[in-house]
């Protein structure tokens, strides 16, 4: 028949995105469900303006810029998996690179959505495309984040494209084609984590984001949180599919997480030294989220849980008998997960802003409208994971190929 | 030019002068600029060389309608035509001279169409020479909220949030720095046994605001100032994090302001109205300053605790204060050299 071309393949793909079980259809129902609550509640914001939210001059970035920050750190995790299987040619990973650079990408379109609709003006976001608009880089962090966030994000569409689109065909990908674009996004990993971080560690304003150990702190909590969410996706699809995933992977995964899981707790003791050995002016953004501050203490019961959580999941990780059973691995991750998603979004940006500049102390708590908007996004993003693992998956199992591969023998 | 001179425009390009001439000695009616094409052709005895031309000039008519109705704002209004206009204008420090007179007519159009209000929008330059700075006398401040007053009122800031760029702060004598200051107090002043300093934008010399935005809607201009282009920023907010001084403010909804409040003298860069999701700050009244006079909190001010001048002047007064007083800026060791210093009796 016809040859193959990206439009069988886009074809093939929908559909197979958008069949499935009933169980799946109700998934990928709630979800949008999720997201039609979201929308209405972004275009109340739209309305009336961010208003709506819980900022205000005093903390002018909250839940959206928290979202954000987090999960710039679970695409960046995807190179986990990326660095051992197409450059160290470890066959282990093979089965669950794809799914990470599916995580990946939905991370990805989830902060580009997160970053658009904490916009004020996002009908004037074209103000921000070089030529067109005014471009300020290098001078401004955030010119970086949007490059190389973009450029990540088309990084991690091109390879698991060109990939699965070889399967498709029923071809042998050429690794000579996407190997040099594998090694430029591990690079590209380090840097979108590095550059999200340098773009609060880069404000003398605000102290408690002005160190040192920022990034790092960034690099080693996205290593554990990103490996750790994969560990739940692949468990998810191992005993939902029939595409099975096996233990080494997991075993491996684990290790990662959990070592990065014991540098982050490292590097927090480490701030928490410097921070209370001899508290100095600059440490109040640190008594206040840790204890509270005049009276103020939104964070505490947060950050407390955060901890708790974070400790309490590294320890049963780094015991091996523990961590060997995948149901306890599992409920780590989800604590781990959840644990670093406090940590680092609520408990990282909204305490630099408190106390204010000039001494203000003003509490911060998401509003509903907020919340909504939030859900939605997190949504889109379950969304966009399900149906990019589904085609995966389909193409993988040799489920969705094209015709005239079909005929030429059942090799994929 | 409004809608219906448009389409004229667009007419007239089709005719020949002779035939434009006949159009408008036919046209019977007020506008003698232009007669509309269906006028011509229904009320008029025509030739065949007539209702053919005019006939021509009503599909050109047609077609200018259609283009307008389809520019995406829609309506085919004016004002939905200077929307669309003023939509993709540039970065105002790009703009060539004509490009800025073209964005105030149409901005003074829509504030005309829109509120009925008749706003003047200045676009005066830095002056050659000039660096401005200001200082602020903590031994005279007394907190009556004058300068607060009287700025709200110049930079028509948002009443609906109760904006307001000064901040006047109240220190227990004896206590240094704001880790001690009450920022907000509703009592009788001067309290006993207290001191006022207040804050505003400090117009850095090294901004970190200016830094970090990504789109440079916000600049230093050569006299120092440091101006937002209302209409290019994005409302991201980042500008408002940098600033060590809290100097920013962010419109989180629609501004509000009573239509007879409005200072119509204005500044494309200085106090006009702003819209919702843009950022917004101090400018030193650029819409007075650069025109030789003093801030409104300058002039606002009962105890003579503010001094505002050329620092390039080496007779002003605030060439005076900075020589002959003991004075000292906020959180220096930031390296943002503020513009803006304080000073004892």
């Amino acid at each position: 028949m016809s040859k193959p071309n990206p439009i069988h393949f886009f074809k093939d793909a929908f559909v197979t995105a958008t069949s499935g079980s009933l169980r799946y259809h109700l998934w990928m129902g709630c979800l949008t469900f999720l997201m039609i609550l979201g929308s209405y509640a972004y275009w109340v914001q739209l309305r009336e303006g961010l208003v709506v939210t819980g900022m205000t001059d005093h903390v002018s970035w909250g839940m959206y810029i928290s979202n954000f920050t987090f999960l710039v750190g679970l695409a960046a995790a995807a190179v986990m998996l990326v660095l051992p299987t197409y450059i160290l040619d470890d066959v282990d990973f093979g089965r669950a690179v794809l799914i990470g650079e599916g995580v990946a990408v939905s991370a990805l379109v989830m902060c580009l959505a997160f970053v658009t609709v904490d916009l004020g003006g996002p009908h004037r976001a074209w103000h921000l495309i070089p030529k067109l608009g005014y471009f300020n880089w290098p001078q401004s962090l955030l010119t970086w984040d949007v490059l190389v966030l973009n450029g990540y994000l088309a990084l991690n569409l091109l390879i698991p494209f060109y990939i699965l689109y070889s399967h498709y065909k029923g071809e042998k990908p050429d690794k000579r084609k996407y190997l040099p674009f594998v090694v430029l996004s591990v690079f590209w990993a380090v840097g979108i984590h590095l550059v999200t971080a340098f773009l609060y560690a880069g404000l003398p304003a605000r102290p408690f984001w002005h160190n040192a150990l920022l990034g790092p702190r960034f690099l080693a909590s996205a290593f554990a949180a990103g490996p750790g969410f994969i560990i739940l996706v692949l468990g998810v699809i191992h005993t939902q599919t029939a595409y099975t995933i096996r233990s080494v992977i997991f075993d491996k995964l684990a290790m990662i997480t959990t070592v990065a899981a014991q540098i982050n707790l490292v590097m927090l003791g480490s701030e928490l030294f410097v921070e209370f050995y001899h508290p100095t002016e600059h440490a109040e953004s640190a008594m206040y989220l840790f204890f509270g501050l005049d009276g103020h203490d939104a964070l505490v019961p947060w950050i407390r849980t955060a901890i708790v959580l974070n400790v309490v999941a590294t320890v049963v990780l780094s015991l091996h008998p523990l961590r060997r059973r995948r149901p306890i691995l599992l409920a780590s991750c989800a604590l781990l997960f959840l644990a670093i998603w406090i940590e680092k979004g609520m408990g990282m940006v909204v305490p630099g802003f408190i106390p204010g500049p000039l001494g203000d102390v003003v509490d911060y708590s998401p509003t509903w409208v907020e919340i909504w908007i939030t859900g939605g996004i997190w949504a889109m993003g379950f969304f966009f994971l399900s149906a990019l693992t589904k085609v995966a998956i389909e193409i993988e199992t040799g489920r969705m190929v094209h015709v005239s591969a079909r005929k030429g023998g059942e090799d994929a | 030019m409004s809608n219906r001179e448009k389409i004229a425009e667009k007419v007239r390009q089709w005719l020949k002068p002779a035939d434009r001439r006949r159009l408008r000695r036919d046209d019977g009616g007020a506008d003698t600029r232009f007669a509309e094409g269906a006028d011509a052709v229904m009320n008029k005895r025509l030739d065949r060389r007539q209702a053919l031309k005019a006939m021509v000039t009503g599909a050109a008519a047609g077609a200018a309608v259609v283009q307008t109705a389809c520019s995406p704002l829609g309506g085919g209004s004016e004002k939905a035509q200077l929307n669309w206009e003023e939509y993709f204008k540039k970065n105002y420090r790009l703009m060539t001279d004509e490009e800025r007179a073209a964005t105030v007519t149409r901005l003074e159009r829509l504030s005309k169409l829109e509120q009925n209000a008749d706003p003047h929008i200045q676009t005066t330059p830095p002056q050659k020479g000039v660096l401005f700075g200001y200082a602020f006398n903590i031994s005279k401040c007394q907190g009556y909220m004058d300068c607060v007053k009287a700025c709200i009122e110049e930079n028509n800031l948002d009443r609906g949030s109760n904006m307001q760029y000064i901040r006047i702060f109240e220190i227990e004598n004896g206590q240094d720095g704001l880790a001690s200051a009450n920022g907000d107090f509703y009592h009788e002043v001067p309290a006993e046994g207290h001191y006022y300093l207040g804050t505003q934008c400090f117009h850095c010399e090294n901004p970190p605001c200016v830094k970090v935005c990504p789109v440079g809607a916000t600049w230093k201009e050569d006299d120092g100032i440091v101006v937002v282009d209302y209409d290019w920023c994005i409302g991201c907010r980042y500008c408002e994090a940098a600033c060590p001084y809290f100097g920013r403010r962010f419109n989180w909804s629609t501004p509000q302001i009573p239509a007879d409040e409005v200072n119509q003298e204005q500044h494309y860069l200085g106090n006009r109205p702003r819209k919702k999701g843009v950022m917004e700050k101090c400018t030193f009244c650029v819409q007075r300053t650069r025109k030789g006079k003093l801030p409104a909190c300058v002039e606002a001010c009962p105890t003579g605790a503010r001094v505002f001048g050329n620092l390039l002047d080496p007779d002003s007064e605030i060439r005076y204060v900075l020589a002959n007083k003991k004075v000292f800026r906020l959180k220096e060791e930031l390296g943002t050299e503020p513009k803006f210093w304080y000073f004892t009796d």
